[in-house]
């Protein structure tokens, strides 16, 4: 059971960017591991390179140094098509103004495995619905992409990336925007997902409270530090002490969770 | 339920487009009876030889022209909204239509300082139809060349925009300089014409009309994941820089030939998109693309015979009439509907 098969793995990878005279490395030496069914969040504070972990991890940005390995295969060395298939991503960005139904956001999804004018084929349908049944969004599935709310919409960005069928999602701060309660509810399904469908899952958040309840594994990231490993050993390590080094906040290891000083 | 009403809509503007067609034939200074023209393009003799000789020569031509105008103006609009991501994006914001402009205003406001047989070569119908090729021709390989280096689409569309008012100023720079007699010609050319064209015209139309077709018939499944942003559309495999390639030198094939023959015609390319967009409810390509290409012909074939009603002895220039036609017609349906796009 513990035997998980890798997803993801880096060796000895350098992020940063690479301009005409110099090399602005914001983290190097990085060894990451994904395996399949896990919930793995990645925290850190504003600016310490959590996007460019992600834009790296994903293959949009090329590494100073050092290899991501996507199910053993260098990231850059795919094409856009077979990349397509092993990795979807639920973004940040608003979606530009369309008249798309959300069963045609999550059909989208499908892209990677259709012909060359985007005809659905039966197993297309099965997966597109098994996503809308899994996110429990039937209800939604008729409605335009602009008449649901924020939380709704996000269920539904998680809907097509699941119909894109691909052992690993990359999610890049799916809860900004909403409120505790759906926070949770987007953590919980993510959850879900992750033991139902044995993907691996890995998203980067602000809401560290929660992601200590309910990740498998976490990845912290500070200026000094990188650790990847799951949250109770993270506690007893004292990584979130460093994470954010300011007087006005403490981290209590009892409680799990970050405490404003008075 | 849907299927039903896409079905309905598209047999109905199929029909639309036969009427439009025969009545746009049948329209005129000289008012053609409708039994007669079904007659002589069923190929058998009209009763009256010179209307046999007006529709062959003269109607017919300018119809298949107004469909091809309008069926091509119309998907180029389509393609370059959803590339842009932008409601006001349409065939010409790449700065096509300027280009052209350009071409045509150095022959015609230029000739002046030319020798007598290089000038009248030049001001032949076919010089003019050539100036513009080549104007458009020279802003579309700019446009490639800079779309290529830059990563993000919507610099290319404000490059298009540079382009445009350059071109925009020297034309104005040129027409300062230039006779009266110069600037009626130059003025007449910008007001649009379906009238001129001839069969060979009209064969190298319509082929270029197809080619386009056939590019954008391959360009719908890019332009659907397009409709969640450039991300999201690569990250489902998508070669953002090809397709954008092929949309942008599909559109400037269409806008550069279409302007070359027709004159600037503006508005059709930007509306027909939306009103498409607005009866069909739908971002689903594969609809609006035959959507677009039904509606974009019916337009151009009512503008056209709008242009020449009958009682009238002379044609008012298309290029208003699109958008006299147009604007109200845009607005009217966004204030009737509530969303855009």
């Amino acid at each position: 059971m513990e035997d998980k098969k890798n997803i993801l793995t880096t060796s000895n990878l350098s992020i940063g960017y690479k301009t005409k005279n110099a090399e602005n490395t914001i983290a190097k030496n990085l060894n990451i591991n994904l395996s399949e069914g896990k919930l793995i969040s990645l925290v850190g504070a504003n600016g310490i390179g959590k996007s460019t972990l992600l834009r790296t991890l994903t293959g949009i940005q090329k590494p100073l140094s050092g290899t991501v390995f996507l199910n053993n295969k260098d990231i850059q060395t795919f094409d856009s098509v077979a990349l397509a298939q092993n990795l979807s991503v639920v973004l940040t960005e608003r979606l530009p103004s369309s008249n798309l139904t959300i069963f045609e956001l999550i059909a989208l999804g499908r892209q990677p495995y259709t012909n060359w004018i985007g005809k659905l084929s039966n197993d297309d349908l099965e997966k597109i619905n098994s996503a809308i049944e899994l996110t429990q969004i039937d209800h939604l599935s008729d409605k335009k992409h602009y008449e649901i709310s924020d939380g709704q919409l996000q269920k539904v960005l998680i809907a097509r990336a699941l119909a894109q069928d691909t052992p690993l999602i990359i999610l890049d701060e799916p809860t900004t925007h909403l409120d505790l309660l759906h926070k949770v509810s987007v953590f919980k399904l993510l959850k879900k997902l992750s033991k139902e469908t044995n993907k691996c899952i890995l998203f980067s958040t602000h809401d560290i409270d929660l992601a200590i309840q309910l990740s498998d594994e976490m990845i912290v990231m500070t200026e000094t530090t990188f650790e990847q490993d799951e949250p109770c050993n993270l506690i007893s390590k004292g990584v979130f002490d460093t994470l954010f080094k300011n007087e006005n906040i403490y981290f209590d290891p009892e409680k799990g969770k970050f405490i404003v000083t008075n | 339920m849907f299927q039903n009403r896409n079905t309905f809509l598209f047999t109905f503007l199929l029909l639309l487009l036969v009427v439009s067609l025969l009545l746009n034939i049948s329209f005129g200074q000289v008012a053609i009876p409708l039994k007669e023209v079904f007659k002589s393009l069923l190929g058998s003799n009209a009763s009256k030889e010179t209307w046999e000789y007006i529709i062959i020569n003269f109607r017919l031509p300018k119809a298949i022209t107004a469909i091809l105008v309008g069926i091509g103006l119309s998907i180029s609009g389509l393609l370059m909204q959803t590339l842009f991501r932008n409601p006001l994006a349409g065939p010409y914001v790449l700065g096509l239509s300027s280009g052209s402009s350009l071409g045509v205003a150095f022959v015609i406001l230029g000739a002046g300082v030319l020798p007598n047989f290089l000038s009248e070569m030049l001001l032949s119908s076919f010089g003019i139809i050539i100036a513009s090729c080549l104007g458009s021709l020279f802003v579309l390989l700019l446009v490639l060349l800079v779309s290529n280096k830059l990563r993000d689409t919507m610099s290319v569309l404000i490059v298009g925009l540079m382009f445009s008012s350059f071109a925009g100023a020297i034309v104005s720079v040129l027409t300062y300089f230039s006779t009266a007699e110069q600037l009626q010609k130059f003025t007449f050319w910008s007001l649009g014409s379906i009238g001129n064209l001839s069969w060979n015209n009209i064969i190298f139309l319509s082929n270029a009309v197809l080619i386009v077709l056939i590019l954008s018939l391959f360009s719908i499944k890019s332009l659907d994941a397009l409709l969640l942003g450039e991300n999201y559309a690569r990250s489902l495999g998508l070669n953002i820089k090809k397709s954008r390639l092929i949309i942008i030198f599909a559109t400037s094939i269409l806008a550069g030939s279409i302007t070359a023959f027709a004159g600037p015609i503006a508005f059709v390319g930007l509306a027909v998109p939306h009103l498409a967009k607005l009866l069909f409810q739908t971002s689903n390509h594969k609809i609006l693309f035959f959507g677009t290409i039904l509606i974009g012909a019916i337009i151009m074939l009512f503008c056209d015979m709008v242009s020449q009603m009958p009682g009238m002895d002379f044609t008012l220039p298309i290029n208003a009439i699109t958008s006299i036609v147009g604007a109200p017609v845009v607005i009217w349906l966004l204030l009737s509907k509530k969303r855009m796009i």
